[in-house]
């Protein structure tokens, strides 16, 4: 087998990948699901149905695409500069460590400027702890994809020590989570009686200003340029480290913000099980958006209707919700096969 | 007898067509040479022969044999050796562990060495291949290394050679004992291909001339009933005129290296090296590839600092030094490959016209690019240059060669340079875009620029040079005027004898 490279796709072949790779990802599914005793049609239907199916539904997926669009616009960002940041999920809990510190009652100030405030620092910490890996690979060429990725257990296991003592709620029956929001520190409901809240918002307005920052702005362009070529960025006087480390700071500060806007908007509180792997289903969003960053906010939706959906559908049918990390699994290695054929020819021989 | 047929080879990349039902065939103890420009379809040809390809259509015949396709195996196993370009030598092992490598079976516990040793060694005195098999391969020259390659193709009892551009990288006197080599082996009866863009190695080497030019073979011809110029316009499908180059008009010394030595940059670093740039003169540095090039071509890019000595351009020393100072001092940079330095490949005409300059007041405000400006310059670049291409949105890697280089040019004439530094600036173009390249030059040498001219093309250094410096294991010759030095002396000083500066 050999690939042979071949000339660039047109809009409509590229449009095609994402949806080819998900056609392939239910095919496969289908297997699995006859595997388990059930019809994929009636299944496929329950995930959509449950996924969207009533408002209630609708809203649940859109709670759910909020830290995934966060998520995976870091994840875009990082990756079009080739930073390849798989520590959103640390970054994640980091912002939602901040979160809870100055939430809790530490600063008694009014809503208007407390949120903001939480933003800032909650970015700033994301960003620092992407700046550090960051640090590494342009010093030393340490592999960020090693520091990141083995920072997400680092993180996990700092927080659980925090919630386990100085951050532990001592009014929590001895379980490991953190003392509740003021209300001043958290975000609102967007529509009273259900649970989306102006988290979802405020990713709508981050993916627009990354969309804008990546296509309008000089730093855009250097992160574009410095990922695409970095020889050839260097060359023209684009300072690549420097690109870098602003890249780590965009993209450690926007998956910092899933944590904030779970612990602010949805949850209240800052437990283990914040984020369900958010950080890592990022990577897939960023991928099947081809890393476009209002591609993210299609791509996010998609993925977290999966979530969702199949949720309700196991609720019915006993086909279990394992199948919907199966799912996302599969889209996201048949994406990559697919960004892999757009740009070779497979000969067999 | 023939040894080797190709019938109807046709070759489609996605539009392209490569090869366009090319037939040829190859007789015992000849040798052919398949000319044309870079992109005529010479590399992918033989790619298919030697089966790292499949043809979309046609066959392959060695020795009365059809090759299966796309097995590289069987072409060697059917006689036929390749040298590449590009070496594929193991650079920690030895001459001898090198051409053995592959050919000893596994399960024997020992290796005959001695047996392989006595074969090179009577291969190496019968060709005319001198090389010490028990050398270290990353200790030799690279003539040493393409006679290593030669000799392990021999050593597989290979009968029909083929060398990809095989003086690219030889000194003049390499390449005359290459040629001696090749009178040896067809001697001995075997079959060579001979692949080359330079008309008098043709002449010199080859007993047949084909000739290529997009895809399609447009002509064949005994070398002993041509001549250069029909060759040259067969190739190029149309008369070739030299550049009409006006006397020198010499102006102040806008660059002056003095004592100048650097880290190593792909081959050798610079060793206290001075040299003058005038205004006005085109100062061609000819030398064999890995000579210091690369490593003063980075000092004038900005990418390399001086380790020692001093740097001044018009006048002034540069102390702060990077691609954006360099820029700054108006040196224009044409490096030496477009494709992996030049131009980012998956970014637009119009991202990559203002990538010199796109924080500039011209191309943005408060960190926005003003694309309109952007894309208003690209297609200014685009007509003056007569850039072939859809759209200034196009990804450049999609341009041909010459197209690309075009960009490059126009990207870097642009703010009219004081100093131009031009390397390689027509490799692989075809001989429409060379001459346009070169006119380009020459305008801005009128203009008084001063212009650094790298080439591995002796000739194309002769042609438009006022003055030629010639570069030896990082140090540079005493600079000549135009025909002060004969083609012999210049290559006397490539090859590292003869006086120092």
């Amino acid at each position: 087998m050999r690939l042979e490279p071949k000339p660039a796709p047109s809009l409509v072949m590229l449009l095609l990948y994402p949806v080819g790779a998900i056609v392939f990802t239910l095919v496969f599914a289908s297997l699995l699901v006859l595997l388990a005793g059930a019809s994929p049609f009636s299944v496929f239907f329950l995930v959509a149905k449950g996924a969207a199916g009533s408002q209630f539904a609708l809203f649940e997926t859109l709670t759910r695409a909020t830290p995934l669009i966060f998520t995976g616009l870091a994840v875009a960002v990082a990756f079009r500069a080739k930073l390849w940041n798989i520590g959103a999920e640390a970054q994640l809990y980091i912002g939602a460590v901040v979160t809870v510190v100055l939430g809790t009652g530490a600063l008694p100030l009014p809503s208007i400027l407390l949120i903001p405030l939480i933003v800032i620092a909650a970015m700033t910490a994301g960003a620092l702890l992407l700046l550090g890996p960051a640090l590494l690979k342009t010093r030393f060429g340490v592999d960020e994809v090693v520091t990141t990725l083995l920072l997400n257990f680092i993180v996990l296991l700092f927080v659980s020590m925090l919630l386990e003592g100085v951050l532990k709620d001592p009014m929590g029956l001895g379980w490991p989570q953190s003392q509740k929001l003021i209300a001043e520190a958290r975000l609102p409901r967007i529509v009273t009686g259900r649970r989306l809240h102006c988290g979802f918002g405020m990713a709508l307005v981050s993916a627009v200003i990354v969309w804008v920052i990546m296509k309008k702005t000089t730093l855009g362009y250097e992160m574009r340029a410095a990922g695409n070529n970095a020889e050839g960025a260097r060359f023209v006087g684009i300072p690549v480290n420097r690109v870098l480390m602003k890249t780590a700071l965009l993209s450690g500060g926007l998956a910092a913000l899933a944590g904030f806007s779970e612990v602010s908007g949805l949850k209240g509180n800052l437990t283990l099980d914040l984020s369900p792997g958010y950080g890592y289903s990022g990577i897939v969003v960023a991928m099947l958006a081809m890393l476009n960053p209002l591609g993210v906010v299609v791509s996010a939706i998609f993925v977290a209707g999966i979530f969702v959906g199949a949720d309700a559908m196991s609720r019915s049918t006993g086909v279990p919700s394992y199948i919907a990390d199966v799912m996302v699994a599969t889209a996201l290695l048949s994406m990559v096969v697919a960004i892999l054929l757009a740009r070779f020819r497979v000969r067999w021989r | 007898m023939t040894v080797l047929r190709l019938s109807g080879i046709t070759k489609r990349f996605g539009p392209l067509v490569a090869n366009d039902a090319i037939s040829f065939e190859l007789k015992r103890g000849e040798v052919i040479a398949l000319l044309g420009e870079n992109g005529a379809g010479k590399t992918t040809l033989m790619n298919i022969l030697f089966g790292h390809y499949f043809p979309d259509e046609g066959s392959v015949e060695a020795f009365g044999k059809v090759l299966p396709q796309g097995d590289p195996r069987a072409a060697l196993e059917a006689g036929i050796g390749m040298v590449h370009q590009h070496f594929t030598l193991a650079d920690q092992m030895t001459v001898q562990e090198n051409i053995t490598l592959g050919t000893e079976p596994l399960w024997r516990p020992t290796l005959s060495r001695a047996n392989a040793r006595e074969r090179i060694v009577a291969l190496s005195r019968d060709f005319g291949l001198t090389v010490d098999p028990g050398a270290a391969v990353a200790s030799l020259s690279v003539g040493e290394r393409q006679r290593v390659e030669i000799l392990k193709a021999l050593y597989r009892e290979a009968r029909i050679l083929i060398l990809d551009e095989p003086t690219a990288v030889l000194t003049p006197g390499e390449t005359d004992a290459l040629f001696k080599t090749l009178k040896l082996l067809v001697a001995k009866g075997l079959s060579i291909i001979f692949i080359s863009h330079k008309l008098h190695e043709v002449m010199a080497a080859s007993d047949r001339v084909l000739v290529l030019r997009g895809g399609k073979l447009v002509g064949e011809r005994l070398t002993a009933d041509t001549d250069r110029r029909e060759l040259a316009a067969l190739m190029v499908g149309q008369e070739v005129k030299a550049a009409d180059v006006s006397p020198v008009r010499s102006g102040a010394p806008l660059l002056v290296l003095e004592g100048v030595s650097t880290r190593r940059v792909n081959g050798a670093g610079l060793d206290a090296v001075s040299l003058t740039l005038r205004g006005g003169e085109i100062t061609g540095l000819a030398g064999v590839s890995g000579n210091g090039q690369a490593a003063l071509a980075a000092l004038l890019s900005g990418t390399e600092r001086p380790t020692a000595g001093t740097v001044a351009v018009n006048g002034s020393p540069i102390a702060d030094w990077s691609p954006k100072a360099a820029l700054g001092k108006g040196i224009a940079r044409v490096p030496e490959d477009r494709h992996a330095v030049g131009t980012i490949g998956d970014m637009s005409i119009t991202e990559n016209v203002i990538a010199e300059s796109y924080d500039s007041a011209r191309f943005s405000r408060h960190g926005f690019i003003d694309w309109k400006a952007a894309r208003g310059f690209a297609e200014q670049i685009i007509r003056d240059y007569d850039v072939k291409c859809p759209s200034p949105e196009t990804r450049i890697r999609l341009l041909s060669g010459g197209n690309m280089q075009k960009l490059v040019l126009g990207r870097a004439l642009d703010p009219d340079p004081v100093v131009i530094l031009a390397s390689q600036p027509t490799r692989g173009l075809d001989v429409g875009a060379v001459a346009y390249v070169h006119a380009r030059l020459l305008e801005a040498r009128e203009r008084g620029a001063a212009i650094l001219l790298i080439s591995e093309d002796l000739e194309e250094i002769l042609a438009l040079s006022d003055t030629v410096v010639v570069i030896s294991k990082g140090q540079v010759s005493a600079p000549s005027k135009r025909g002060e030095r004969s083609i012999r002396e210049l290559g006397e000083l490539m090859a590292g004898h003869g006086e120092a500066a």
